[in-house]
């Protein structure tokens, strides 16, 4: 497996409490990665120090072969350029319309002629299911909506890695499934592109991912390809999956 | 053990003074970084036109009437004050001229200053923290799109434009409001009270006016932007960030008032 991320022993603390403790991890070029774990387990902060947007207490992460643990400003704004990221709650620019939005990564980083940028956009957003909405804004939007919006934003510029928070959720069965479908249509049609999948939802995991990551306790519990989570006898993931409370797994 | 207890809380408290001054320098410093970054950023293409204009309408033009109203109402009052000292000299005729003084040097952009830091400030750290806590800033970010880029230049640049020019709005409409009551409450004569203010106002005064305005809008801005960015925890956060930035305004504006009016004096 070549890696395109790696983080090494990589320690984060929020007040005494170490979020990410000592956490190797690899993420594989050009597959559908998932990340899962319980809630509060560490997951947007481990894609949020990919993207540089939190810095490690200790230890350095290497994307690309490059070591990007201290870049400053200017770097990492360069090192952006090549992600699309999906924020858990969207995230949206409340002051732009839904257009707006998706149009400004394409604004700001190409140089294409704006009617062929309002063509990608249109065209982005009818992938995600949202065809006619451009001019609302993203207060007039339910939960499920602005997500979307949020995924043809990430999308819209193509990106070689792209991130995704928790796509699925606070969405019904049926778009769900869409936009699981849409990951990996994405990701099968972009030629060499990474996607990075946080999810709670197992079924989901197994299906779509091709690389499972299981963070517990700050730690890797498991790390594998989804028949390695159908056969393991580790009692934490097993009990992730049955979703039972009773078990070895602690909540805090 | 008393000597004890009294070493104890001495050593205490100069730690703790130690502590609080290397805090305040620490921000102190970070300030200047902050500073200094907008400075870079500012100089940096592109120029954002579209939300120079857009800034410029918000502070400006929604600021427009409330900086007439109070101009013409505080040198309306300030000439009925002073009016009344004067005329116990019979010396009426120069009130307008005192008060065009006072306006243009000091009353002006102070007003003009506390009323864009109420309205126009308090707005920017309102907004721009409440972008950061909902995940916006961060997006921004993620993006490679610099925030003090995209939030922060546009409103000091339409600050430092429109601010000044507020300020000249406050003092001809408060010469204005002081030439209503001199005519009006003391019966001065029109042409003396013009040829009057023309014989001690200067160009000089209106200079070192608009350059307090000019100071201060970089104040208001900086400040405003900079307690936006830094805020944190929700909703109470952004109310917090907007009332510390709107304190913290007013105070930095006093202080530069007082060098700004000693260096203006001394040159
Ligand atoms: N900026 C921050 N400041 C302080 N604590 C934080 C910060 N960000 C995250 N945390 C803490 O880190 C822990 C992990 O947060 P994180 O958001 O990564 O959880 P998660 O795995 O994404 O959970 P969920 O599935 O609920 O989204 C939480 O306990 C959270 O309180
Ligand atoms: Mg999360």
């Amino acid at each position: 497996m070549t890696s395109i991320i790696t983080f090494k022993n990589i320690t984060k603390r929020f007040g005494a409490r170490a979020v990410l403790d000592h956490l190797d991890l690899e993420i594989p070029r050009g597959k559908i990665t998932f990340i899962v774990g319980k809630s509060g387990e560490g997951k947007s902060v481990t894609i949020k120090h990919i993207m540089g947007l939190l810095k490690p207490d200790e230890g350095r992460i290497i994307v690309d072969g490059i070591d990007i643990t201290d870049f400053e400003q200017e770097e990492l704004r360069q090192y952006r350029k090549k992600f699309g990221m999906l924020f858990q709650q969207a995230a949206l620019f409340d002051s732009m319309t839904v257009g707006e939005n998706v149009l400004f990564p394409l604004k700001e980083h190409t140089k294409l002629p704006l009617d062929e940028m309002l063509k990608r956009v249109e065209m982005t957003l009818a992938q995600v299911g949202l065809p006619n909405m451009q001019h609302k804004f993203p207060t007039e939007l339910s939960t499920g909506e602005k997500k979307r919006v949020g995924l043809a934003r990430a999308l819209v510029s193509r990106p070689e890695i792209i991130l995704y928070d928790e796509p699925t959720t606070g969405m019904d069965p049926l778009v769900s499934e869409m936009i699981d479908e849409l990951i990996v249509r994405v990701n099968a049609e972009i030629e060499g592109i990474t996607s990075i999948v946080i999810s709670h939802d197992l079924k989901a995991a197994l299906a779509t991912g091709e690389y499972i990551i299981f963070l517990y306790k700050g730690k890797i519990a498991l790390a594998g390809a989804p028949k390695d989570f159908k056969s393991t006898k580790d009692p934490v993931v097993r009990q992730f999956f049955s979703g039972k409370v009773e078990g070895p797994m602690e909540f805090l | 053990m008393a000597t004890l207890t009294i070493k104890n809380s001495v050593v205490g408290s100069v730690s703790l003074v130690g502590r609080w001054t290397t805090e305040r320098l620490t921000n102190l410093g970070a300030f200047g970084r902050y500073i200094y970054e907008i400075f870079r950023q500012a100089c940096t293409p592109p120029i954002r036109w579209d939300l120079i204009f857009q800034q410029l309408e918000f502070v400006g033009n929604q600021s427009l009437n409330i900086i007439i109203l109070t101009g013409f109402f505080t040198g309306a009052v300030f000439a009925l004050q002073i009016g009344g000292i004067f005329q116990i000299f019979r010396a009426e005729s120069i009130m307008g001229a005192a008060t065009a003084k006072a306006l243009t040097r000091e009353m002006a952009p102070l007003m003009t200053a506390f009323l864009l830091t109420g309205r126009a400030g308090s707005a920017m750290t309102a907004e721009i923290s409440t972008m950061r806590v909902n995940e916006q800033v961060d997006a921004m970010e993620a993006m490679a799109v610099d925030p003090i880029h995209y939030l922060v230049v546009p409103r000091l640049i339409a600050s430092m434009l429109i601010i000044p020019l507020l300020c000249a709005i406050f003092i001809f409409v408060g010469t204005f409001g002081a030439f209503v009551t001199g005519v009006a409450v003391f019966d001065v004569d029109v042409g003396i009270f013009i040829d009057r203010i023309k014989w001690m106002v200067d160009a000089r005064d209106i200079f070192n006016g608009l350059e307090k305005a000019f100071v201060f809008s970089i104040i208001i801005a900086s400040i405003a932007c900079r307690y936006g960015l830094n805020a944190s925890g929700g909703a109470k956060g952004v109310g917090r960030a907007t009332t510390t930035s709107v304190v913290m305004t007013l105070l930095v504006i006093l202080f530069c008032d007082v060098f700004i009016t000693y260096v203006q004096l001394r040159l």
